[in-house]
């Protein structure tokens, strides 16, 4: 068979302008949107998507996303979205969150949101560190995890805390009706994530309520590791801490793994 | 009706189309009021988890092209500060609504002018403004929120309405504005259909050099048009006046008493007040001190606005200051004794009130 012949049935997406990736080698964060670029263009949706650009490294993503950006304060996407549904109910509103944003300084935005079921989706990119402002220590770093700001490693007995579990937090609250966590460390984990959003992106559709999809993510950079051995520490050291699976479907709790 | 209720009724009537607020004395009646008459109508209410989580609620729904509305007292005016800057970076219209109370801390519930350098100065991070209105009636509070909505839409920029405990609470005979709003097309929004529209972008960020300044440059000019165009101030019994009292919202009704009470006993006493705190009448006052020689500036605080009035430029003549902080309020008695002992007394003696600065200067 001649290259003529050959069936295109991938390539880059027309949602995301012909630019470099401002994201650094061996980051998920470019995994997730080409995932969500795919699944808006399936879903037809770019005509009527608002894509909630947070603060953290992903706040970039108004410079190269073919959608309607709006930026929000930091850890208040929630209740930006929030707005922007209530205001014009026939927005697609996709809420993009990374780990700082929303389990430290947006907490109780998240939580609220969710509990008032606001018919949002939200994307939930944990990588267990603050990126952008150069590798502090997240809620959801790891104990023993090093970053610039717990140098010798995240120690609850020092009063640091403990890792935070957003899925296991938002799973009792009755406005949320898909709750899943998934991880973009290897292709086949990939395809998982973007069934889970799929699932995510149907509640939104058929206006059920608040759907979250929470994604573990590599930050090979601030974490002080090789690509590869960042995506083994996702596979090795993450996923035990943050189990994968659904935690709702339909509005009702669910056993991750089950 | 209350000052609360008919700031409320005037924003429904002027289209506010989403409301966000959060419980707070003496500003509860506001959000109240929406809660029962917004929904009515098919528009947007939200009690919020918290002044922050409104604001920026607020945001979200300016964004997407609609009149969006908040309001609370002091201590949760700190709180939205943060999004009123975001408000401004990004150049979303909102009305924002500050009952005042008194402070600092939790203070009370009492009225307070103490929030002005808020208000008026910044308040959030950044180089801004807000339109700023300080009304002394219900009447003039539901006048200033239907033109606040048009002055917000006009410039892009948030409007705050100043008014203080009293205002809020008191309840006078009010005339509601029977027209019909109409709000600018606002081609910049996000959301919605957009049919062949190019993507709209809503921020305040920019990484790249000088684009953030350029912003700023924009602001700066966008701040010289509402000054041009958007202020309001009134003068009574200026012309001739020996003294004039300058005051705003509650206490310039209570100045209004003073003016009266005096006038009567043969002394000319004027008043100025600024209706507009920013941008303020500093031309006004200037001019005033070219024919009278003794200001006296009320407040129910330490003495914010009074740097304002000094900033005028007052050439020789004198500026004095009487204000109450903490929730006080200040007293007709206590302010026709300055006036007495300044025009009658040719500053002969002490005066004992607390809160009196005879010949006052920035210190």
């Amino acid at each position: 068979m001649s290259d003529m012949e050959m069936e295109k049935i991938a390539g880059r997406s027309s949602l995301w302008d012909a630019k470099p990736s401002p994201y650094c080698p061996g980051c998920g964060h470019g995994v997730v949107h080409r995932v969500l670029c795919e699944l808006i263009e399936e879903y037809n949706l770019a005509d009527n998507c608002v894509f909630m650009a947070p603060v953290g490294c992903s706040i970039l993503a108004y410079t190269f996303l073919g959608l309607d950006v709006c930026q929000s304060a930091h850890g208040r996407t929630p209740a930006a979205a929030t707005g922007i549904k209530r205001a014009r109910p026939d927005t697609f509103v996709l809420a993009y969150q990374g780990d700082g944003d929303l389990a430290s300084i947006g907490t109780a935005e998240i939580i609220h949101a969710a509990n008032r079921g606001e018919n949002i989706t939200t994307i939930f990119v944990n990588n267990a560190i603050y990126g952008m402002t150069g590798g502090q220590m997240a809620p959801t770093t790891l104990a023993g995890q090093t970053a610039t700001t717990c140098s010798n490693g995240r120690d609850a007995s020092l009063g640091m805390g403990n890792p935070l579990r957003v899925c296991e937090m938002l799973q009792s609250l009755a406005g949320v009706t898909y709750l899943a966590r998934t991880t973009v460390h290897t292709p086949a984990n990939v395809i998982k994530t973007k069934i889970a959003i799929k699932k995510a992106f149907d509640v939104q559709l058929k206006r059920q309520g608040f759907s979250l999809v929470e994604i573990l993510s590599s930050c090979p950079v601030n974490w002080g590791m090789q690509p590869v051995a960042a995506l083994d520490f996702v596979d090795k050291k993450m996923v035990p801490q943050y189990p994968l699976g659904e935690f709702k479907v339909g509005g009702v709790s669910v056993t991750p793994g089950a | 009706m209350k000052g609360n209720e008919a700031i409320a009724e005037a924003a429904i009537r002027a289209g506010v189309q989403s409301y966000f607020g959060y419980p707070i004395t003496p500003q509860n009646e506001l959000i109240a009021y929406m809660s029962v008459h917004m929904p009515a109508k098919g528009r947007t209410f939200i009690q919020a988890e918290s002044e922050l989580a409104a604001i920026n609620m607020v945001y979200g729904a300016a964004a997407a092209g609609m009149r969006s509305m908040t309001s609370s007292s002091s201590p949760g005016l700190s709180l939205k500060q943060e999004g009123i800057s975001y408000l401004v970076g990004a150049q979303l219209p909102a009305v924002i609504v500050n009952i005042m109370r008194g402070g600092p801390g939790l203070g009370n519930i009492a009225p307070s002018q103490a929030d002005y350098f808020q208000a008026c100065k910044g308040g959030g991070h950044g180089d801004y403004h807000l339109v700023v209105y300080a009304p002394a009636t219900v009447q003039e509070a539901a006048d200033l929120t239907t033109k606040s909505f048009d002055v917000a839409d006009r410039y892009r920029n948030p409007v705050l309405i100043l008014g203080d405990a009293i205002i809020g609470q008191m309840m006078e005979p009010v005339v509601l504005s029977e027209s019909t709003p109409n709000p600018p097309p606002k081609p910049w929004a996000v959301g919605g259909i957009r049919n062949g529209r190019k993507p709209n972008l809503i921020n305040s960020l920019s990484l790249e050099e000088g684009v953030v300044e350029e912003w700023n440059w924009l602001f700066k000019a966008k701040y010289e048009e509402i000054k041009k165009n958007e202020l309001m101030v009134e003068m009574l019994d200026c012309e001739d006046a020996d003294l004039i009292l300058v005051a705003y919202g509650t206490t310039s009704r209570i100045c209004k008493e003073v003016l009266r009470q005096s006038r009567a006993r043969g002394l000319k006493v004027g008043l100025i007040r600024p209706i507009t705190l920013w941008p303020f009448p500093y031309r006004a006052i200037a001019q005033a001190a070219r024919k009278t020689p003794e200001f006296l500036v009320v407040e129910m605080s330490l003495g914010q606005m009074i740097e304002d009035v000094k900033l005028a430029g007052l050439g020789d003549a004198a500026i004095h200051f009487h204000g109450r902080p903490g929730g006080g309020v200040p007293r007709e008695i206590d302010i026709r004794e300055i006036i007495e002992h300044v025009l009658v007394q040719k500053r002969a003696g002490k005066i004992a009130t607390r809160g009196t600065v005879i010949d006052w200067e920035i210190s």
